[in-house]
């Protein structure tokens, strides 16, 4: 393989991370805190769609690309309150609230978006003004020359997103707020003994809430990547399993953030060399690209087995808590 | 751990409760309907007339319903004993290819009923052997059942769609699916029974599969209420610590249930490969197996709720279809809706009207206590 191919994978290795990336951030919120959380798929759906419907809606007021991104964040936002209240107020089984809206996700959003566009199940296709364009990092023309540096940033870094940025950007957000603020360190301690942290006068039920929005509002941006960056409308079930890759990448990186990163960057990797591989064999074989779908889920129940290293969810992760009275 | 809920009369807590959860997910469908601009009442009467108001659709709905009883029991099999198997669907599909291979090894030698009995066994084996996995990691390695079946789902997933396309697929063939079964392969439909009620249209696609998952759930309700094994289930499902004191072993029932677990699923293909389609095509299960956490939640787990949530279940399946082409604004999608909300109330909001119903019906502290129980 030439330098343009791999320099190509690797460009589209940033794309198909970003979703990955922000929804693995998402859950990680959620699962520190002690809710499990396996309707991150439905999340990023849901948001999808009120990414796609309000930029349609917006679209000639000329800011349809952020009326977009706040609705993915608040319908994001919405479907967490719903997953928040089954899990932490009504002490529900976090699993079966997690499918729950997975599933209302895939049905609903169809349902609406046929009964409203009729156009099989798709919001209409946005115009370039619409959507988040491609940014231009500052200096990339002049760079793009420089041999292999040049290429990296002219042709690597350069030329995303908006929203690729951020979802980079979120990685040492997080690790800091986790790491280095007094939310985070009650947010680790909650979902390892939520006494612990009641006994401390702090309660369980709001921080647990609060790490289930930001969960949502991450889960919105994800959705909002693939609707009006990737793409330029919602198609239905358009998230395609990436919650679930996204949640694979999450135990993957032991519910940290940094080796989150190198997860989704792996996970997103094995997707961009998915396709090349279909016509080019490697070193002499041709790799079925069923397998390399099916290489990250495999990787991380592996992982699980607990033959790489050993991955440990938060203790408390799925059980509601009950204050003793 | 407290348990923060008032003790319930019995009749409340498995009868009402799960009834009003049930009829409440149904209520905000309509509100859906109504979003929809459509009457949901009209809506009703067309999905339930699309579903029981001909021989046809009522053939569907038991098709239907036959796919759902075992995915379904497969599903509440494992909630006794407190295990989670989210991988219904790709123990069916898995499942599928055993049962296909038998097809294509028997079909041209033999009558459907020699090939039936090896069908459902490799049906059930190979639905068993994908759920071993996850079940000997969560008994052994302590790995969460609910995420290495979900994985397992999409591992099933790539790998039947390389299997069909690299090597079951006919070479002359662009579809990727096998070929299709000659009569030998085929059990047959309950088209005799049928023409006993007058329909006249084509054969449904109800089959004696049908019988084989009534059976199943009897079979199911002797296995965890009459059999040594079914009572350290339950023990398990109520309590893993103690169920271990007692002598049980965890690790046994563990996989052990999964198996059984898996095997069912994996006869749901008997019902659609064998039954319907006559060949194995990508994505068969098309969901099967995820509406049987619907509907072992909805029936509670017991088989008898299982068959009546199953039946509920293919009337809305066949009912959808008929109410999507009448009410162009409601599309088949409402199904999952519905299904989603069935999982929603009857599942993860199930405390929602306790409290409520707890004011009403508890019973007085003092009279429990002296009871002893």
């Amino acid at each position: 393989m030439d330098s343009v191919i791999i320099l190509s994978v690797l460009d589209s290795t940033l794309r198909l991370s970003t979703p990955l990336l922000l929804a693995c951030l998402a859950g990680l919120y959620a699962e520190r805190s002690g809710v499990f959380d396996i309707g991150i798929e439905g999340k990023m759906l849901f948001a999808a769609f009120g990414a796609g419907v309000a930029a349609t809606y917006f679209q000639a007021s000329g800011v349809g690309e952020w009326a977009g991104l706040v609705a993915a964040i608040l319908v994001g936002v919405l479907a967490a309150l719903l997953h928040g209240f089954a899990s932490i107020s009504m002490r529900g089984n976090q699993i079966v609230s997690g499918v729950a809206i997975n599933f209302l996700a895939i049905g609903l959003t169809a349902l609406l978006a046929k009964a409203w566009y009729a156009e099989g199940g798709k919001t209409p296709q946005l115009p370039n003004e619409a959507r988040f364009q491609q940014i231009t990092l500052p200096f990339a023309d002049v760079v793009q020359d420089v041999p292999v540096l040049g290429d990296i940033y002219s042709g690597l870094l350069s030329g995303h997103s908006l929203l690729v940025y951020v979802a980079f950007a979120a990685v040492p957000v997080t690790w800091w707020v986790l790491y280095r603020t007094r939310f985070g360190l009650r947010l680790r301690a909650v979902g390892e003994n939520p006494a612990a942290v009641d006994t401390a006068g702090i309660s369980v039920v709001q921080l647990r809430y609060s790490a289930v929005m930001i969960c949502g509002v991450l889960s919105g941006i994800a959705g909002a990547y693939l609707a009006i960056a990737q793409s330029a409308n919602f198609a239905p079930n358009m998230t395609a399993g990436k919650g679930f890759i996204a949640l694979a990448a999450l135990i993957f990186a032991k519910w940290k953030p940094v080796p989150a990163l190198g997860a989704c960057l792996l996970f997103g990797f094995l997707e961009a060399v998915a396709i090349p591989l279909q016509s080019q064999p490697l070193f002499g074989v041709k790799v079925p690209s069923q397998f390399i779908n099916a290489l990250p889920y495999v990787l991380t129940v592996v992982l699980l087995a607990g033959f790489i290293g050993k991955a440990i969810p938060p203790k408390a992760g799925g059980v509601p808590y009950v204050k003793e009275r | 751990m407290a348990n923060p809920y008032a003790k319930l009369p019995r009749w409340v807590d498995i009868g009402l409760l799960p009834a009003v959860n049930v009829i409440v997910g149904f209520l905000v469908a309509g509100l859906v309907v109504v979003f929809l601009g459509e009457n949901p009442w009209e809506a009703l009467k067309l999905l339930v007339g699309g579903a029981l108001g001909s021989g046809r659709g009522l053939g569907s709905t038991l098709y239907f319903m036959t796919s759902f009883t075992f995915t379904g029991l497969a599903v509440a099999v494992a909630f006794h004993a407190g295990l989670f198997n989210i991988g219904g669907e790709g123990q069916a599909y898995i499942g599928g290819l055993g049962v296909a291979l038998a097809c294509l090894a028997l079909d041209p030698y033999v009558p459907w009923w020699i090939t039936f009995p090896f069908a459902i066994l490799m049906g059930a084996a190979f639905g068993a052997a994908w759920a071993a996995v996850p079940a000997y990691l969560q008994a052994k390695r302590g790995s969460h059942i609910v995420i290495t079946t979900i994985m397992f789902n999409f591992i099933a997933a790539s790998l039947m769609v390389y299997l069909l396309v690299n090597w079951l697929k006919p070479p002359s063939s662009m579809d990727p699916s096998t070929r299709l079964f000659s009569d030998g392969g085929m059990v047959p439909t309950l088209r005799a029974i049928w023409t006993m009620f007058g329909a006249r249209l084509s054969s449904p696609p109800v089959n004696i599969t049908f019988f084989l998952a009534l059976a199943s759930a009897f079979g199911v309700w002797l296995l965890i209420w009459r059999t040594k094994l079914g009572y350290e289930i339950r023990a398990m499902g109520l309590n893993p610590t103690a169920a271990h004191y007692a002598g049980i072993s965890t690790t046994k029932i563990t996989i052990v249930t999964m198996l059984i677990s898996g095997a069912l699923a994996g006869m749901l293909a008997l019902n659609t490969v064998m039954g319907n389609v006559g060949k194995l095509t990508v994505d068969f299960v098309g969901g099967a197996g995820f509406v049987g956490i619907a509907v072992a939640l909805m029936g509670r787990s017991h088989p008898v709720g299982v068959l009546l949530a199953a039946l509920l279940f293919g009337i809305l399946y066949q009912g959808g279809s008929v109410l999507s082409f009448q009410m162009p604004a409601i599309s088949r999608d409402m199904i999952i809706v519905i299904q989603a909300l069935v999982i929603l109330f009857a599942g993860a909001l199930e405390n929602l009207f306790r409290p409520a119903l707890a004011a009403m019906f508890a019973k007085p502290p003092q009279a429990v206590k002296p009871a002893g129980a």
